[in-house]
């Protein structure tokens, strides 16, 4: 199992350069609190970093991290307290809601269909921010949507309905709808969390590759270190809100550091192509 | 993959008001006065082409002034009440949802006999009172309908049902304090029917219809992706808050409008959304069109029943779709358990 990445992240390359910059999170934060007037109960940051081209970035943490509220920063549904949250040079949560559909596609655990649906309709919703008012669905809407489920290798199953997909073709159709929408970004939250091991790796193996060949930038909030380290350019390591270090897997993972945030032990080696390897320690 | 696109709209609505034509001519032909198919079809093309004085005095009072009144009436009511129900489907996430089951024809109904009561004589006032009626009682029922802040569909269903009880009880005690004459308006208000003819022209009735549920079809696009949840729908690009509040307006007036000129007629807002998703799929720009139709189709047939089931006996049309509605919505309800 190896990742091809062509940016050669894991090799050590930490930023990227101007031209192929697409994401940029400059001193962003977020709090919650219970009303107007009381204490913050939650604050996320302030957090920097930055994304380019076919980088794929993994945000990793424990639970209440701040993981889902970074992904609500980063699709524009919240407005960060302080700070800038940009999309090819747009500030995100500025832009209305069909222009941000262009820019951004967020990926969720599960969609909760009232009605029968067959998966090419539903791939086909992903063209809705390209339409205007009372859209009827044109030859080309139908092309980009057959390409996208080629792309996730769902096309066979274009004619069923919905409801009778497992949950790894359930997932691969609902990942087709956020490529219609050919967005620059990609945002999964937790997408490995219903998969078996195999259905895993196929998905981040497909992530990867969408990556690669669509030039999108795609950030997966994830629990898999493993996973992270073998496919992430880039990692976002969060705890309590606070950014604790970001960069390629191999500068993030260190031992001492994820032992304290996810309160285990565990055994981190670097392998000969530059990425760690994490387990359990074994006398845990 | 073959995408809706507006050349098959157009074809089975067509379809579609080639059927409700012939539900009209056969509705138009049943009564005490006979008059036949071909004699129907002929007065009516006469009056269409201009050419009135071919026309025999008699069929013009019995066809023009009597029955087809009444059933231009009950295509309004059967279509705003079917856009009603497709649009409360979709604003409140649940395919049981209705006007006469979420207690809106009751709220509407309420607010129809209060103004009876208090202001018997100001014009337009029953139909504003009840629109009123109709838009307080999705509000309240949508409130208590939620659950954790999400809208919960057994929850909602629970409250439409408590609410119409409530309703219906409050109705019960101001019919304590009413005459015999105004009895009988209450009758009308809580049974629905047809029989009387509205204080307000038809073509304000159609106009307001025509306005109200093309602000529903102007969303139908963004419905179809509300479908698969309101945060998806964000996501996708679509102004939730806004489109509900457009469908949450329209369908009340909808449901304002038929209740308050010819009473809480049941079932029809569940009964042919679901059929025409049955027939045609679940996509909007296509179920609102063919529901608003269907609708009217259902109440001229179920009328025309009405008129003649019991022979010169009226039944009050409401009694007809309920009787035809509640074992659909008993179906449904099964099919979701399951």
């Amino acid at each position: 199992m190896s990742a091809t990445s062509p940016t050669g992240a894991a090799m050590g390359v930490s930023a990227p350069t101007e031209e192929r910059l697409r994401l940029k999170v400059e001193q962003a934060s977020f709090a919650y609190s219970a009303t107007d007037r009381s204490a913050p109960e939650f604050t996320l940051g302030p957090i920097s970093f930055e994304a380019g081209r076919r980088d794929l970035l993994a945000v990793l943490g424990p639970n209440a991290s701040g993981k889902s509220t970074l992904l609500r920063l980063l699709a524009g549904i919240t407005k960060p307290l302080s700070g800038r949250v940009e999309v090819d040079g747009a500030e995100i949560s500025s832009l209305d809601l069909k222009a941000r559909a262009q820019k951004v596609a967020l990926v969720q655990q599960e969609s909760q269909l009232l009605f029968p649906l067959r998966v090419w309709e539903y791939v086909l919703q992903g063209r809705y921010p390209y339409g205007k008012r009372l859209r009827f669905e044109s030859t080309e809407d139908c092309v980009l949507a057959t390409n996208a489920l080629a792309q996730v290798g769902a096309d066979s199953l274009r004619d069923y309905r919905m409801e009778e997909l497992s949950g790894g073709q359930k997932q691969r159709v609902i990942l087709a709808r956020a490529m219609a929408q050919q967005p620059s970004l990609l945002l999964l939250d937790e997408p490995t969390q219903h998969l078996d091991i195999g259905g895993k790796l196929e998905l981040l193996r497909r992530l990867r590759r969408l990556a690669d060949e669509n030039r999108h930038t795609v950030l997966v909030v994830t629990h898999e270190l493993d996973l992270a380290a073998e496919f992430a350019d880039r990692v976002v390591l969060l705890y309590k809100g606070k950014c604790l270090r970001s960069g390629t897997p191999a500068e993030v993972y260190d031992r001492a550091l994820l032992e304290e945030v996810f309160d285990v032990p565990l055994e981190i080696d670097l392998r000969p192509n530059g990425r760690p390897r994490v387990a359990l320690r074994s006398n845990y | 993959m073959k995408p809706l696109t507006p050349k098959r709209v157009l074809a089975i609505c067509f379809a579609l008001l080639a059927v409700l034509f012939a539900a009209v001519v056969i509705s138009l032909r049943m009564g005490a006065y006979p008059i036949s198919i071909p004699q129907i079809v002929t007065t009516l093309f006469d009056r269409v082409a201009g050419r009135t004085d071919q026309i025999p005095s008699a069929f013009l009072l019995v066809i023009f002034g009597l029955r087809l009144p009444r059933i231009a009436l009950g295509i309004i009511v059967g279509a705003a009440l079917s856009t009603a129900g497709a649009g409360f489907q979709a604003l409140l996430r649940n395919p049981l949802a209705d006007p006469y089951v979420l207690g809106v024809s009751s709220g509407a109904a309420l607010g129809a006999i209060m103004s009876l009561i208090f202001t018997p004589h100001v014009a337009g006032a029953i139909q504003l009172a009840a629109f009123l009626g109709a838009g307080i009682t999705i509000g309240v029922v949508y409130l208590l309908g939620r659950r954790g802040g999400q809208l919960d569909a057994a929850t909602l269903l629970l409250a439409g049902i408590i609410t119409t009880s409530f309703l219906s009880a409050v109705i019960m005690f101001l019919m304590t304090t009413l005459s015999g004459r105004d009895l009988r308006g209450i009758a009308f208000w809580i049974m629905g029917d047809l029989a009387t003819p509205p204080v307000i022209d038809l073509k304000w009735l159609f106009f307001v219809l025509i306005i109200a549920a093309g602000c529903i079809y102007t969303t139908t696009s963004d419905l179809n992706l509300i479908m698969t949840g309101e945060q998806e729908a964000r996501h996708l690009g679509v102004n939730v808050r806004r489109v509900k509040l457009v469908v949450y307006v329209a369908s009340s007036v909808l449901t304002g409008l038929a209740v308050s000129v010819s009473g809480s007629i049941g079932y029809v807002g569940l009964l042919v959304p679901h059929v025409m998703r049955m027939l045609f799929g679940n996509d909007y720009r296509l179920l609102v069109p063919t529901s608003a139709i269907g609708g009217a189709i259902l109440i001229v047939v179920a009328d025309m029943l009405a008129r003649t089931v019991l022979g010169t006996t009226e039944v009050p049309v409401g009694a007809m779709t309920a009787l035809a509605g509640a074992p659909v919505f008993i179906y449904l309800m099964r099919r979701r358990v399951r």
